[in-house]
């Protein structure tokens, strides 16, 4: 799917104020997959907001990313269920594992991470989802062999 | 006006001002952390709580306005527990290094801990461990020992109009940062140091260059020179426990030479030298139709300000360095051809009301072939800390004066300290330029004071002068967009980064009130009331720099030695 484009986007919203700095934000990362500094710098120009000020507003949500996702784009479920179940481990494994934090992407660009409040997949809990494809009852040990999976392929792929 | 009761003491409040404005008029202190000075309240912090007769809750002061009739306490046991409570939360994940901490014993959290008598850690909290923000020149950020208390992020939006920083994420992982979390270096951050100022806690200070100006002064192949700026002979005194507003000129010239400093220059001597410069310049666009209004240059934070958010106003921009700039450029260009030494062996210090000039110091267009003609900027507070160090006590020296040739000076550049002071001695230079006559009364009211902005109109040879001045870049923005907007009845705008100029600049001692800075202005006026020499043109030994070696002002040298130029900056800028 091609992109909008930032501008496209801002021109839907010619006389935005204040208030319609999180649809503008969302609009962007549905579009863009995250939000670049460039499109902060140029919604802050649209809205006559500073950065540091729009940086503040969307960390403050954890829908939003600063770095584009990876290849392999991981979410982890952290709802009420998915937590009784162990949700947590997995995801320190993943952090440690891919030495991220969520929001963040590797630097080969393989992997992201991000964390949900609830997929509403509760009964798969805990899940997880992996480029739109769920992995239910998720232990850490599955996780990590789901991810080594996906390296020796990208590996593989590479040498061939 | 309004009656209270006030701990069984009936008090008078104003209709419409807070419990916590009434309370401090009364001379009743109510401790407070988040509350500043002339903003509205934001009652994040809840320190002020007091006991209102009727009321289930405590009810912060700082922002619930007075009502006939009520009665206040502000020492219940309900309310010392609060305020305790709120400390030891404060405190559960702060670290417990006071002793080596920048504020040891200016610090507010500390104080706070000290009043409420805590000794012991009750609650133990987990903080995300961030590493201190080292990378600009000028201002050190650990949020380690930040308290979220806000006042930085007010000051650099309410105030200062930059907005560097903000709250960032949130909940117990929040923390204080720029956009996209990156250094100050790549941030807004102009490093006026009004952030600073405001902390209550050791969480930000000064990038401090004591070490280096120690070593340079220790090694034998240097000549270590130092210049000092209008504003600090009136501010050093306080680092001595000495009430603001004395002028200790004499005795931290001697201080000076005992730290082994070989030579001591007095940056006011530039401050004269850029009014030739600057007033030529102006006198040079009114007469041939140049860029108007002319805006001054010898605030770093405001020129990095300007190329970030007001390009369109760099051709308003004076194209004079800075005092300390020119005083930079003097010492690795006059004075070391004067004295045959090599300017690669002069170190040259500035000491400075301001953390913005170690930014500017540091500009490539201040090190000509690489060699900075200002190397290392220390503070006020800085100066003060190094005579502390070397067990120099400031109240017991004899004055001594500023060596030749740089430590003449007339009034007109000691005021360039204080908001107003540079227009103030530009106007005085200016009449004399352009009539050949002195100004009748030297002495320009309408332009003197803490206020934000300031305005004379005066004529001058039937030319009628609009002259603005700004101080704090907040104020700066209001007057540059009614220029932007169109308003042409200004000729000359001064602005200083800091509200009130450079004695309230960020790099002056901590815990100045309103009531000290003002007394830091008045010291200033004193000097230009009680001396002869008041206008720069008078200046002697401006006169002989210009013969010996400068020739004119705005002669072919004077633009290479003394003048600069600006760049629009890109980047995160709005
Ligand atoms: S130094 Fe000035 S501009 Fe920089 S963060 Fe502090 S208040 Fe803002
Ligand atoms: S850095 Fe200082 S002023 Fe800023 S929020 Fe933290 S404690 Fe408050
Ligand atoms: S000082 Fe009143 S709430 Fe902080």
């Amino acid at each position: 799917m091609a992109e909008t484009g930032i501008e496209t986007i801002l021109q839907e919203h010619p006389s935005a104020g204040r208030d319609s700095l999180i649809p503008i934000l969302q609009e962007i990362q549905e579009d863009q997959g995250y939000l670049s500094t460039e499109a902060v710098t140029r919604v802050g120009e649209h809205l006559n907001l500073p950065a540091s000020k729009i940086y503040g507003v969307a960390t403050f949500y954890n829908q939003f990313r600063f770095q584009p996702k990876g290849k392999y784009h991981i979410t982890i479920c952290r709802g009420t269920a998915c937590h009784v179940k162990g949700s947590g481990n997995v995801l320190d494994m993943a952090m440690k594992r891919l030495k991220l934090e969520p929001g963040q992407t590797t630097r080969d660009r393989l992997f992201s991470l991000e964390t949900v409040a609830c997929m509403g997949a509760c009964g798969l809990a805990p899940v997880v989802n992996i480029n739109g494809e769920f992995y239910a009852k998720i232990t850490p040990q599955k996780l990590a062999r789901i991810i080594e999976q996906f390296r020796e392929e990208e590996s593989t792929n590479a040498e061939g | 006006m309004i009656t209270l009761e006030v701990d069984g003491r009936t008090i008078e409040a104003k209709t419409g001002e807070t419990i916590l404005t009434a309370l401090k008029r009364e001379g009743i202190h109510v401790p407070t952390l988040c509350h500043m000075e002339g903003l509205p309240p934001t009652g994040a912090c809840r320190m002020c709580v007091v006991d209102i007769e009727g009321s289930p809750n405590l009810v912060p002061s700082c922002s619930q306005p007075v009502a006939e009739g009520m009665k206040i306490r502000t020492s219940t046991p309900r309310v010392l527990e609060a305020r305790r409570t709120i400390v030891q939360l404060l405190l559960s994940n702060h670290p417990n290094d006071c002793l080596y901490c920048t504020r040891n014993g200016k610090c507010d959290l500390q104080k706070l801990a000290q009043d409420m008598g805590l000794h012991q850690r009750l609650y133990r909290g987990t903080k995300t461990s961030k590493p201190m923000d080292v990378s600009s020149p000028a201002i050190y950020r650990d949020p380690e020992k930040c308290i979220l208390c806000g006042r930085c992020v007010r000051m650099c939006e309410e105030i200062q109009g930059v907005s560097a920083i903000d709250f960032i994420g949130r909940g117990s992982r929040a923390f204080i940062g720029t956009a996209f979390d990156g250094g100050l270096n790549v941030s807004t951050c102009v490093n006026c140091g009004q952030c600073i100022l405001v902390c209550p806690t050791g969480a930000l200070s000064e990038r401090s260059y004591v070490s280096e100006v120690i070593a340079a002064l220790a090694d034998p192949d240097k000549m270590v020179v130092v210049q000092h700026a209008p504003a600090v002979s009136v501010t050093l005194a306080e680092e001595f426990d000495i009430k603001p507003g004395v002028d200790v000129d004499g005795k931290m010239v001697a201080a000076m030479r005992r730290l082994g400093f070989d030579r001591v220059f007095d940056t006011s001597f530039s401050a004269d030298l850029t009014i030739m410069e600057e007033a030529s310049e102006l006198a040079q666009r009114i007469k041939t139709g140049g860029v108007l209004p002319m805006l001054t240059s010898c605030s770093p934070g405001w020129i990095k300000f300007a190329e970030q958010f007001y390009p369109d106003f760099i051709p308003n921009l004076s194209t004079c360095k800075s005092p300390q700039q020119m005083m930079g450029a003097l010492i690795k260009g006059f004075f070391a051809d004067r004295e045959k030494i090599d300017p690669a062996n002069i170190v040259s210090v500035s000491v400075m009301p301001c953390t913005a000039k170690k930014f500017e110091c540091g500009r490539p267009e201040m090190s000509p072939n690489n060699v900075a003609d200002v190397d290392y900027v220390l503070t006020t507070r800085e100066l003060g800390q190094m005579l502390h160090m070397y067990g120099i006590d400031l109240a017991t020296m004899h004055d001594e004066q500023a060596d030749t040739p740089f430590g003449e000076r007339s009034t007109a550049g000691k005021l360039f300290g204080a908001s107003g002071g540079v227009m103030e001695a530009a106007v005085r230079t200016a009449y004399f330029l352009l009539t050949g006559k002195e100004l009748e009364n030297l002495k320009l009211q309408a332009l003197r004071g803490l206020k934000g902005a300031k305005e004379i109109h005066i004529e001058i040879n039937g030319l009628e002068i609009g002259a603005a001045v700004v101080s704090g870049l907040g104020n700066a923005r209001k007057l540059l967009d009614q220029v932007r907007a169109g308003r042409d009845d200004l000729q000359f705008i001064e602005i200083m980064t800091c509200p009130g100029g450079c004695i309230n600049g960020g790099g002056q001692p901590l815990g100045a009130d309103l009531k000290a800075v003002r007394a830091r202005m008045k010291a200033l006026y004193k000097i230009d009331r009680e001396e002869h020499t008041r206008v720069s043109h008078k200046n002697k030994w401006i006169t002989r720099i210009y013969d010996e070696y400068l020739e004119h002002p705005l002669s072919h040298m004077s633009h290479r030695m003394l003048h600069t130029h600006y760049e629009k900056r890109d980047g995160l800028a709005l």
